[in-house]
């Protein structure tokens, strides 16, 4: 594999008052990834974004930007652009004129500078609008001149700090393809900080969980979503049932639980796990039916439907088991009559293949 | 409901009282008749100026030929010029100081830096006066080619112009979007290439409005310039009030006129300028 883009080696962030905002994080980030920082507001994802762009100092630690350490390069004189969250566009210049800013303070020619702003403006669609000011523009419009000012650059690494949440639901669902074909045609690193677990799972390649300014998994967005490292993160990406579990016995892959309120059921996995486990698994992975399942092999609770809430292509069950755990069940409603087919009140049994489920140590 | 009210009755309605009007008739009559008959008495034919005898023009052609009188006023914009550049330039550097550092006894330096807006003129005159004579400047100044013999003055304007430039600047500043900032750098430019090419432009409709008032402050000064002026040195007001002491002429209001006229201008100017702009943001 070649020499990684970003290397962050066990970089550590202090601000005054000993509020720690990173804490010891190192990992690597490849060549033409569109990686992504996830994680819950002041989990630190921003300070790393701004550590790597140079506009904050790590406190300890190292960052390699294209094998060379930068700890003593200023943000102008690094191979980083950044897309700042409320854009940072200048509202004293036109459209070209942002765009060519970064062009024209590092003394790329004149000649050169019109062509690069000509294609930079091409790339984001926003050629007919090149001699307007920021003030006469929309949010979106906006975002994409700070896009352009950025990739004009010719950047080694682009970093995106929340570039979609001040954007419309609509625009924003447009923006997430955009970048993600844009990633593609200019073959730049994107390093894309979000809370939004959605937008790093459809765009991301790969995506870091961080939380209280740790690491808590780099992987990519299905394996983050179906192999979670531990309760945070599988808690934190989409919706989970989490049940704590005592471990009975285990027999090769089958491993023997006794859960809180569901009794004892046999999970197949190839995880290895201690005495004390969290069993989780995600809605959709539920089935209901209103007669015990057949299949012995199924892990089946009997309980009764406590909410249903619909949602159009799926229904949202909260079933309420016997041992009085809730579980929520995802249905999809797939055909035009009945919907999810049951109704609050009704007695139903919840089942779910054993290798759908997640074993949790932490 | 709200049909049934009787205009001017309605909750917000204060406008259309008749004794609001009453009195808001009442203010304007005493604020601006004084200035009104002034302008209105500059064309006036009468040459003691008291009792209207008919329209001429007569009287700013003789107080444009008037020698003293205009050596005054080319002194006051003069100085008014120079210590508006002065004031702006200390004024723009203060309220950049206080926006973006922090540093020991930062509220106490705040506070004296105000002082100037708030002392009586009547002090800083003194005070100011007594600064020149004992460090000798006042006697080596008059004797100066102008336009040097005026920076005694010029000095003593810029001290009580440049806070008023400062609290202009810095509420500008307070709308700034610090990523504006970062995004320069982040896009290669040097602190200097961002003070200029982003904080700068920013800053201009503060600058000019806060250049404005300290050169209308600094113009129509009276107090502080009587104080701080050799014997030789005359400004405009200076000279209007020695003039007024000899006896009331239409050529006086033709002048004063003229400098009311300066005035309004430059301060329509600095409130158009300072208005909040709705796309300040980045």
């Amino acid at each position: 594999m070649a020499e990684p883009i970003v290397s962050i080696r066990n970089v550590s962030k202090k601000f005054a008052g000993n509020i720690v905002a990173v804490d010891d994080i190192s990992f690597d980030i490849e060549q033409n990834e569109f990686f992504a920082l996830l994680g819950p507001s002041g989990c630190g994802k921003t300070t790393l974004l701004r550590m790597i762009s140079g506009l904050e100092t790590p406190t300890s630690g190292q960052i390699m930007i294209g094998g060379e350490n930068m700890a003593l390069t200023p943000p102008n004189k690094r191979p980083t652009n950044m897309v700042f969250q409320s854009y940072a566009v200048f509202p004293h210049m036109t459209v070209a004129e942002n765009i060519a800013y970064g062009l024209k303070v590092t003394g790329v020619p004149a000649d050169e500078t019109k062509r690069r702003v000509a294609e930079g403006l091409e790339m984001v669609k926003l050629s007919h609008l090149a001699s307007r000011k920021p003030d006469q523009m929309s949010g979106g419009q906006r975002q994409r001149v700070a896009l352009a000012r950025a990739l004009v650059k010719r950047p080694k690494v682009l970093l995106l700090d929340e570039p979609l949440s001040a954007l419309d639901a609509k625009l924003r669902d447009e923006m997430r393809l955009e970048l993600t074909r844009l990633q593609e045609n200019v073959g730049i690193t994107f390093i894309i900080v979000t809370h939004d677990q959605d937008e790093a799972l459809s765009m991301a390649s790969r995506i870091a969980v961080m939380e209280k300014g740790a690491v808590q998994q780099i992987a990519t967005p299905a394996e983050l979503y179906e192999r979670p490292a531990n309760r945070f993160v599988a808690d934190f990406i989409g919706k989970v049932n989490l049940i704590d579990a005592r471990v009975l016995a285990k027999k090769g892959k089958t491993v023997t639980c006794e859960t809180q309120g569901l009794g004892k059921i046999d999970i197949v996995t190839d995880q290895t796990c201690g005495d004390k486990v969290t069993i989780a698994v995600r809605p959709e992975k539920l089935k209901i039916s209103k007669a015990a399942p057949k299949g012995a092999k199924l892990v089946a609770i009997e309980g009764t439907v406590r909410d249903v809430a619909y949602y159009g292509d799926t229904s949202h069950v909260v079933v309420l088991a016997k041992g009085g755990v809730e579980l929520a069940v995802n249905v999809q409603n797939d055909s035009r009559e009945g919907g999810s087919g049951v109704e609050r009140g009704q007695k139903v049994w919840v089942h779910w293949a054993p290798q759908d489920t997640i074993i949790l140590t932490e | 409901m709200a049909a049934q009210l009787k205009p001017g009755s309605g909750p917000l309605d204060y406008g259309s009282r008749l004794w609001l009007k009453t009195l808001f008739a009442a203010i304007f009559f005493m604020l601006y008749v004084p200035i009104l008959t002034l302008v209105a008495f500059s064309f006036n034919t009468d040459k003691r100026g008291i009792v209207w005898r008919g329209f001429t023009l007569d009287n700013y052609v003789k107080a444009w030929n008037n020698a003293s009188l205009q050596e005054s006023l080319i002194n006051s914009l003069m100085i008014a010029f120079i210590s508006t550049i002065i004031a702006t330039i200390i004024g723009a550097m203060v309220a950049l100081l206080l926006w973006r550092f922090r540093f020991p006894f930062k509220p106490a330096y705040e506070g004296v830096m105000a002082l100037p807006i708030v002392i009586p003129e009547i002090c800083m005159g003194v005070a100011l006066l007594l600064f020149f004579v004992n460090t000798g400047m006042m006697s080596t100044t008059v004797n100066l080619p102008w336009p040097l013999n005026l920076l005694n003055i010029i000095i003593a304007h810029v001290a009580f112009c440049f806070p008023f430039v400062t609290i202009v600047v810095r509420s500008r500043l307070v709308g700034f979007n610090r990523q504006l900032e970062e995004a320069s750098k982040d896009l290669g430019a040097s602190e200097w290439q961002t003070f200029w090419n982003v904080i700068v432009p920013f800053m201009k409709p503060g600058l000019i409005a806060g250049a404005l008032l300290a050169f209308t402050l600094s113009l129509d000064d009276f107090v502080i310039t009587f104080f701080t002026s050799g014997p030789e040195t005359v400004t405009f007001p200076v000279k209007v009030y020695s003039l007024v002491r000899r006896g009331v002429s239409p050529e006086i209001n033709a002048a004063s006129t003229v400098l009311i006229v300066i005035t309004v201008v430059a301060t329509i100017i600095a409130m158009k300028l300072q208005a909040p702009e709705k796309s300040g943001k980045g």
